[in-house]
């Protein structure tokens, strides 16, 4: 029996909120910063209005939101927070003990570009520089799928054989402040599905722990060794978790999904809401009889290595759509982990990556049409240069 | 963790790195890369214990006579010999 559907339209930052009030958060520690704010606005309005039993704390800073958040997660409370940008570099050290300490805390990242020069629109580039922060990350392309990860990565992070800090990372303004139709869940349906949590370990004067103790050199890279172990096997129940939701509700994912690649030789691969703008470029293209393909990741960490090889078995070309630099380096991050992650097999496609979309540059349809042009000429012409900035002026 | 450090495997860390039994810091003496290490002359001690006070990590013990000696904690810093109130502490080298 499916859940009821019943479609509401409003922004995704408030269907977000909603998500969480419906996981029944029940500590929230966040500082607001464009484009999160309207996420932890409104929560905050939910629970000044006695519709969500937690405790807010209006921090002076996101370090300090992350710190208060390691704090609740470790009394074994249900703890909430969102950050983007600046916000998400500022809370960057303590982002690393909040997963080393294995708390399960659940972030939204509204991404914003990083500064400078300042700029309050979207591209991955905060995400990407915390990157090894040692949480699961996962990409979401539109409202629906927000409001969807937003509650899953509840029942994720608090899942006994992950025990992980989840972060759910949707475009800033793209999403955050779009209007759009949700299907959304009763209360019910929600409790039925996410369980009270049950903490692993927590602070408790009748059972004292002592926890974030530090470790010398004899024993710092086997914490580390289980750490890396712990978030390379959260992909079991990650999925076990986006498999009990799809039959709930109808609505079902995968760390990777695929549009249109049957028989595609060229392959778009992107993460995030840009995947729905090129599914019609895709679309434009296979009718022009172009065979082309598109490939969305959605889990980022921890990277699903078996999953891309196979969704990149039959591409003699890959086009991957970075949202963000590493400047200096060889590639964007997206496409050197997939590099990284063809490079083994024996047969491996041409991999060339465009950097789209940076601090809120606008990317429509036709924009990938001519990278797929571009990306076919420099193959063609080879060796290709493989890395590019997608246009720059001058 | 009873076992020494560089024996115990990744398998046996608690999740999280989570000390579940009390007072584990006592096992390790952080002592043991002091240089040199206070010693007192007892003929001029008068046990007011200003030197088990001012220590900053608990190195000094006070013995059942009422004297004050360090324990294996003292890092020999030497805060109790510059604050003895009659001046009978003094730092020896750990090699003498």
């Amino acid at each position: 029996m499916m859940a009821h559907k019943k479609r509401l339209g409003m922004e995704v930052s408030i269907a977000v909120s909603h998500a969480v009030q419906l996981a029944r958060a029940e500590a929230i520690a966040a500082y607001p910063i464009t484009p999160q704010t309207h996420i932890v606005e409104h929560l905050s309005s939910l629970v000044a209005n006695g519709e969500l039993d937690a405790e807010f704390v209006t921090v002076e800073s996101e370090h300090s939101a992350m710190s208060a958040s390691i704090g609740a997660a470790a009394t074994g409370v249900r703890t909430y927070t969102a950050t983007s940008s600046q916000g998400l570099a500022l809370m960057n050290e303590i982002l690393f003990i909040a997963s080393a300490m294995r708390l399960p805390i659940v972030m939204t990242v509204a991404n914003r570009a990083l500064s400078g020069p300042l700029s309050i629109w979207n591209d991955h580039g905060d995400i990407m520089a915390a990157r090894d922060i040692g949480w699961i990350q996962i990409f979401v392309e539109n409202g629906q799928e927000a409001f969807d990860h937003s509650i899953m990565a509840f029942k994720i992070a608090e899942d006994h054989r992950v025990l992980m800090p989840t972060a759910v990372n949707l475009d800033g303004f793209i999403l955050s402040h779009v209007v759009e139709a949700h299907e959304l869940m009763d209360q019910e349906t929600v409790d039925g599905f996410l369980p009270p949590l049950v903490p692993y370990h927590k602070l408790d004067p009748a059972k004292p722990v002592t926890m974030g103790a530090f470790a010398m050199p004899e024993l710092y890279t086997e914490c580390k060794m289980g750490h890396q172990v712990a978030l390379t096997n959260s992909y079991g129940p990650i999925l076990e978790v986006w498999r009990e939701w799809g039959e709930l509700t109808g609505r079902h994912y995968k760390p990777v999904e695929t549009h249109r690649t049957e028989g595609a030789k060229v392959v778009l691969l992107i993460m995030g809401s840009l995947a729905e703008v090129a599914e019609t470029a895709v679309d434009t293209m296979r009718d022009q009889g172009i065979p082309v393909g598109l490939v969305k990741l959605r889990l980022w960490r921890p990277f699903p290595f078996a999953d891309l090889r196979q969704a990149l078995a039959g591409a003699e070309l890959v086009i991957v759509c970075d949202r963000a630099l590493s400047l200096g380096g060889a590639a964007g991050p997206v496409q050197a982990e997939v590099r990284s992650a063809m490079y083994p097999l024996a047969k491996k496609p041409h991999i060339l990556g465009y950097a789209v979309g940076l601090g809120g540059r606008d990317v429509q349809p036709e924009v990938f049409e001519e990278l797929v042009q571009l990306a076919q000429a420099e193959v063609k012409k080879g060796p290709s240069e493989e890395f590019h900035i997608y246009g720059v002026r001058g | 963790m009873s076992k020494a450090w560089d024996q115990v495997t990744w398998q046996e860390i608690e999740v999280g790195g989570v000390l579940t039994e009390p007072g584990t810091a006592r096992n390790y003496n952080t002592g043991d890369w002091r240089s040199s290490h206070p010693v007192w002359d007892k003929t001029r001690c008068i046990k007011c214990g200003v030197c088990w006070t001012v220590c900053p990590e608990a190195g000094i013990t006070e013995q059942p006579d009422g004297y004050f000696e360090m324990n294996t904690y003292c890092k020999g810093c030497g805060i109790c010999v510059k604050e003895c109130v009659t001046g009978c502490i003094k730092m020896v080298l750990e090699e003498s």
